[in-house]
């Protein structure tokens, strides 16, 4: 393995990116786009060669580390690394950032809230940012990173969004804020846990690992940590600010919201949970899983009242992270990984959803409700057509990636719970309705009169979602690659934290009724 | 004597002044109040530096008074222009700057 | 249970009788305008490509002894996570062999048939894209070596249908039919997939090859749920009771889809998956029940519907429907019965091709009019189409020696063998088969014309004709052909096995009472639809009647036990989440917002009461002070 600074470089590329962009002369629209395209094709580039070096059958824990002290007073040091799941996440952040530049080309005019480079700027901070926070593995560093990355997100949204976009963006800060403010909590405590038991207090997650803490603790320090991604992920109850972000931003922009950023908050339970709080997330793994269970028919069933296919969209998000914090709690391997393999699909689906709704915004009036719109596949039948495709992902047809995630998780639970899987099963058939009444509503049926007769899409625009189309497909059909990193890595979480359910090995006549360890 | 007297009388100073404070409203003589509570304390300060037997109550006391002397010196500028332009010393009166 | 042989020779190239439609596919739909020339043509080919692979296949299995024609082919492994696997494998044995002719050629035929149908449509290079779609994701169900890939393509086929009934998407009535077949499809699909996760948990993989080798380590309940499971999704794509309310609405597709997709093969993939299962039902008795009950069920839905409907191709789906429950009905008779469902699949996908394919030409030349009430007197103007229909319309009622007959009377005979209550059943549904399929002729191609003004019936040209002429050969001496020279029974037995129990009567009297009350049947609906002349309005009818018009009210009950309590569920929980969370959470800052304005009020801006509120504070802390000391 080489000793290049794999981590480092992808975070400081697209900051650097971001320098240079908000340098540039404010009239210089087209260059900032460019510079912006450019440093975050290098960024993906750097990403791909890194994920070349990866090796899917290494023993250590985390690759490409690198580690410096940073305030040593309190044990605080910058040290990144990954593992499989990091990197896929980093790999996705990678992806669809470039993707997002060239789709949200012309989104944002001078006399929006902010600058147009502004804009280009904030998405290669919120870049680095995203690719910190999956690469950390000192908790502080996360949890700054986790904090930093509000700002980018609360200017992107209350600067470039939709007209009730103050709103949204300050609802979301107070969100994301009182949620890090638990995490916060906790953090201190666990800092000083680790102080007790080791006379030297310390963030380093390997380290942290190691604790033996107290049952009771746990259960406490966990409820921050909870929060804190219950909320970013989110989960139901805490999901309101979602719909309202996602309505008011850009689309590129909640694609990176809900595509990437509010991974953190599974990938958080997955890093930290499980393997920090192993008693504490068995003890509340019931709760946990019946918010999901809730989230995945609650967000299906709002999601087929919505006319606004941004909010329906975000509705149908929150379904679908029910599915993922499902499979995390059940702490069988096909659970887990499914959910990692889910956050990448979600990432994919998300972003074709909200990309495409996003180029039918822009070619009548900006509008957001399924209602104004209609036979659209008359007037422009690729938009129809990857509008179908990305409704299709988001609905787990076999042989897209989504399905893969969705039926390991599905078979994760049933594994362990059996009627947790049937009921969660069930899900299925409420994404179909809602995903197919939006299609049903815009894109076929008679044209509607009120429609202008506008174009198809454009060069750039198929630019933008023939790769996530593609990617959505080849990794349906041939998942390899990300499970090769996947699986390794979810094994280890699940070994560390000792919570591995292992099903009863073939004995047929006991596995029809639910079996609890 | 009995450092207690000081003590006391350092509390009647003290309440003479809070209490012009509070009911007087010419400026001119809510700021001597103020100024006869400084006071009070200062004699407390001192007085229970001569009972502990060291100076750190003393020196306290310089502070009050330089500090005293900065607040006269900013105090009664305001107060002159604030009679300047309402051609009254009354401290009810400028009451803008509230919710 | 018979080896697995490894795919050698002809055999390597399985994965191409997938990849060619699917290549197809891609192209036609990707390749966009510029493909518009010649794109129908290639789809037109690449199916063909796959029927003459698959003919050459089915001499390569020819080839070889019976207990060596299971052939297995491993592309990679596809899914793995932990203990669970599942490969992108491919296995071709006798009865995924008959499905692959069955799809390729017919498939194939229609194919040639849409060149003629669909030339006027601006759109038809789509139209064959998403027909080769269908192709390949049907013969990837049918090739699958485990579940979950039959699962692929189990939603690759409900994908096609989903697309091909939504063609004319124009329609909002296309739409909205689209639409509910695939989500009831997908409720059908949640059994499915429970099978699947029911059978890795109770055997560890879900490969057809380990779960049928361990069937005997499993408990009956275990098993009966997967029966069960399995049987919901084959209700669900094949329309048996109760999520049979799509396929009567799938007729909004264009006819050689109906043919093709509703008709012919992938509502006969619920057949498929319950004798592939045969090793599940034969050790689950009360599962294999159920499915004889719900073939039973759907047998008379089906027919009775098709009685009444007047759109003909809505009383062709009614009678598909019937058909479909016999091939269920005898699947779940067990190994007297799973060689005749595939026997009966075969001859009905044939000749009900046939008869759609006619009902398309028949539209064709009456300017896309499907109502029957507005046909008549046509056997003289079209006159293929009346001879291949009539193929047809003597295949299904069973009149020997047409193949219907043949594969029918096994069933009904395979009913006497467990049961004379069902063997009487289906006998009686036999009867209404020759009603309706009687009125159906009488009121096409018989009577008085009734013809709407400026309607020009003729007849169609050769490239649809030509399919019609060989489905119609293929109605005729299918059923002889593989009875007695393929000799389906032993084909098929080392897949499904075969038994046979004696029946307390000869056969021949059991083929004679079924050949007297179909006749009856056939002779009442001559009388009442061919004798006295057919009302242009529809008469009121019988109550019988009227339910049936209206598809035996399954869209009302679906409509009331599931579609208006979910739309309510829905309002209401948005209601709930607008007002009740989010009104709780905006409700905090309201109130904090509140707090707030109250508290600054205290804030006068006059000094003496700040010095006021001083005073009172130094008084609190001192006296706190004295409290504590006190205590």
């Amino acid at each position: 393995m080489s000793t290049f600074p794999w981590l480092t470089a992808l975070g400081v590329l697209p900051l650097l990116g971001s320098i240079v962009v908000a340098l540039l002369p404010r009239a210089k629209h087209t260059l900032a786009k460019q510079v912006a395209l450019a440093v975050s094709a290098l960024t993906l580039l750097l990403t791909v060669v890194m994920a070349l070096e990866f090796q899917g059958d290494s023993t250590e824990p985390f690759q490409f580390v690198e580690s410096y002290p940073w305030i040593p007073t309190f044990g605080i040091n910058y040290s990144v690394g990954v593992d499989g799941i990091g990197l896929v996440l980093i790999a996705l952040a990678a992806t669809l950032v470039p993707i997002v530049i060239i789709a949200g080309w012309n989104d944002v005019q001078e006399d929006d809230g902010g600058s147009v480079k502004g804009y280009f700027a904030l998405v290669l901070v919120l870049e680095a940012l995203m690719i910190g926070v999956f690469s950390a593995t000192d908790l502080f560093l996360f949890y700054v990173y986790f904090e930093v990355m509000l700002i980018p997100v609360y200017f992107l949204i209350g600067r470039y969004g939709g007209p009730q976009r103050a709103y949204a963006a300050v609802k979301f800060l107070i969100y994301s804020l009182v949620g890090g403010l638990f995490m916060l909590a906790s953090l201190i405590g666990l800092w000083v846990v680790s102080r007790d038991e080791t006379g030297q207090g310390t963030f380093d997650y390997l380290s942290l690992v190691e604790l033996n803490i107290d049952p009771n603790t746990q259960k406490l320090l966990f409820l921050g940590f909870f929060f804190a991604f219950a909320i970013k992920a989110p989960l139901w109850p805490f999901h309101t600010w979602l719909p309202d972000a996602a309505a008011q931003a850009k689309p590129g922009t909640s694609v990176l919201l809900i595509g990437v950023l509010d991974k953190v908050g599974t990938f958080g339970m997955i890093r930290y949970l499980l393997p920090i709080f192993p008693a504490a997330s068995d003890f509340y793994a019931p709760v946990v899983i019946g918010m999901a269970l809730i989230g995945i028919f609650y967000g299906g069933y709002v999601a087929l009242n919505q006319n606004n296919m941004k909010r329906l969209f975000a509705y149908s998000s929150m379904s679908h992270f029910g599915f993922i914090a499902l499979g995390i709690f059940v702490f069988t391997e096909q659970g887990v990984s499914g959910s990692v393999v889910y956050m990448v699909a979600h990432g994919l689906s998300t972003a074709a959803l909200f990309l495409t709704a996003g180029f039918l915004m822009a070619r009548f009036k900006d509008s957001a409700l399924i209602s104004s719109y209609g036979g659209v596949n008359k007037i422009a039948p690729v938009l129809a057509g990857f509008f179908l495709v990305a409704s299709l992902s988001s609905l787990a047809l076999p042989g897209m990636v989504s399905f893969t995630g969705e039926f390991l998780v599905i078979l994760g639970a049933f594994e362990r719970y059996m009627w947790v899987g049937a009921i969660a099963t069930l899900g299925i058939v409420l994404t179909a309705a809602y995903v197919l009444r939006v299609y049903q509503r815009t894109m076929t049926g008679p044209l509607n009169p009120d429609l202008p007769q506008f174009v198809d899409l454009k060069a750039r625009e198929i630019t933008a979602l023939v790769p996530i189309a593609v990617l959505t497909i080849a990794l349906g059909i041939m998942p390899a690659p990300i499970l090769n990193v996947i699986n390794p890595a979810v094994e280890r979480t699940l070994e560390i934290s000792e919570l591995k359910y292992e099903r009863v090995a073939s004995d047929a006549t006991t596995s029809s009724e639910g079996v609890t360890p | 004597m009995n450092p207690s007297n000081y003590i006391l009388l350092s509390a009647v100073l003290f309440s003479i002044g809070a209490i012009g404070v509070l009911v007087r409203r010419n400026a001119i003589i809510v700021f001597m109040s103020v100024e006869l509570m400084l006071n009070a304390a200062n004699l407390a300060f001192v007085t229970f530096a001569r009972m502990n037997g060291n100076l750190d109550g003393q020196v306290v006391a310089f502070f009050v008074m330089v500090v005293a002397a900065a607040e006269v010196v900013i105090g009664l500028a305001i107060i002159v222009t604030i009679f300047r332009t309402r051609r009254s010393a009354s401290i009810d009166e400028p009451s803008l700057l509230k919710y | 249970m018979t080896e697995l042989m490894p795919a050698e020779g002809v055999f390597s190239l399985i994965w191409l009788l997938i990849a060619l439609p699917l290549a197809g596919a891609i192209v036609l739909l990707f390749g966009g305008r510029r493909t518009n020339s010649w794109g129908p043509y290639l789809g037109v080919l690449t199916v063909s490509a796959s029927a003459v692979l698959g003919v050459l296949m089915l001499l390569g299995l020819l080839d070889r002894p019976a207990e060596e024609r299971t052939v297995e082919q491993t592309l990679f492994t596809w899914v793995f996570v932990g203990d669970f696997q599942a490969d992108m494998a491919f296995q071709l044995d006798q009865l995924s062999m008959v499905f692959v002719l069955l799809i390729t050629i017919v498939g194939a035929l229609i194919h040639v048939y849409s060149l003629g149908y669909m030339s006027h449509d601006p759109d038809r290079r789509k139209f064959f894209g998403y027909l080769n779609l269908f192709v390949a994701a049907m013969l990837l169900l049918v090739l699958a070596n485990n579940y979950l890939l039959v699962y692929v393509g189990w939603e690759g086929v409900g994908l096609a249908s989903f697309l091909l009934i939504g063609f004319w998407q124009a329609k909002p009535s296309a739409a909205a039919a689209a639409k509910k077949a695939f989500i009831i499809n997908r409720v059908g699909d949640v059994g499915l997939s429970l099978a699947i996760m029911l059978m890795f948990v109770t055997f560890g993989s879900v490969s057809f090859d380990d779960v049928f080798r361990s069937t005997s380590e499993a408990s009956e309940g275990t098993l009966t749920a997967i029966g069960l499971l399995l049987l919901l999704a084959a209700a669900g794509k094949s329309a048996q009771f109760p999520l049979q309310a799509w396929l009567l609405d799938a007729m909004e597709g264009p006819t050689p889809v109906s043919a093709l997709i509703h008709a012919a093969t992938m509502v006969t993939a619920g057949v498929y998956l319950i004798v592939r299962s045969n090793a599940i039902y034969n050790a689950a008795v009360w599962a294999a029940t159920a499915v004889v009950i719900v073939g039973l069920i759907t047998i008379f839905m089906g027919a009775i519907i098709g009685s009444a409907k007047d759109d003909i191709k809505k009383s062709l789906a009614g009678s598909t429907m019937s058909q479909i429950g016999y091939m269920i009905f005898a699947a779940g008779l067990g190994p007297i019965g799973y060689v005749f469902a595939i026997f009966h699949l075969l001859t009905h996908g044939v000749f009900k091709a046939g008869l759609f394919l006619g009902a398309g030409s028949v539209m064709h030349g009456m300017n896309d009019n499907v109502n029957m009430r507005r046909y008549g007197a046509l056997k003289g103007l079209m006159v293929i189409t009346f001879i291949t229909f009539m193929a047809g319309y003597l295949a299904i009622i069973g009149i020997p020696p047409f193949s219907g007959f043949w594969s029918k009377d096994e069933i009904i005979h395979a009913a006497f063998e467990r049961n004379a209550l069902i063997g009487i059943a289906t006998i009686l549904a036999a009867g209404i088969t020759g009603f309706y399929m009687t009125r159906m002729i009488a009121m096409t191609f018989f009577g008085k014309p009734r013809w709407e003004e400026g309607v020009h019936p003729h007849e169609s040209p050769a490239v649809m004709t030509i399919p019609l002429i060989i489905l119609a050969l293929g109605s005729t001496f299918m059923g002889m052909a593989l009875l007695f020279w393929g000799n389906i029974e032993s084909w098929l037995e080392p897949v499904t096995g075969f038994a046979s129990e004696p029946t307390p009567l000869p056969t021949m009297f059991y083929i004679g009472v079924t050949l007297v009350v179909v006749i009856i049947g056939a002779v009442i609906g001559w009388i009442t639809y061919g004798v006295k002349p057919v009302p242009i309005d529809p008469p009121h009818g019988s109550w019988l009647t009227r339910a049936a018009r209206k598809d035996l009210y399954g869209d009302a009950v679906n409509d009331v036990l599931v579609v208006q309590p979910s739309l309510a569920t829905a309002r209401y929980l948005s209601w709930f989440d607008d007002k009740g969370i989010d009104g709780f959470v905006n409700g905090i800052a309201r109130w904090v917002g509140l707090l707030a304005n109250t508290l600054r009020r205290t804030q006068s801006g006059l000094v003496r009461s700040y010095a006021l509120s001083m005073v009172g504070g130094v008084f609190v802390v001192v006296l706190a002070l004295l409290l504590v000391r006190m205590n």
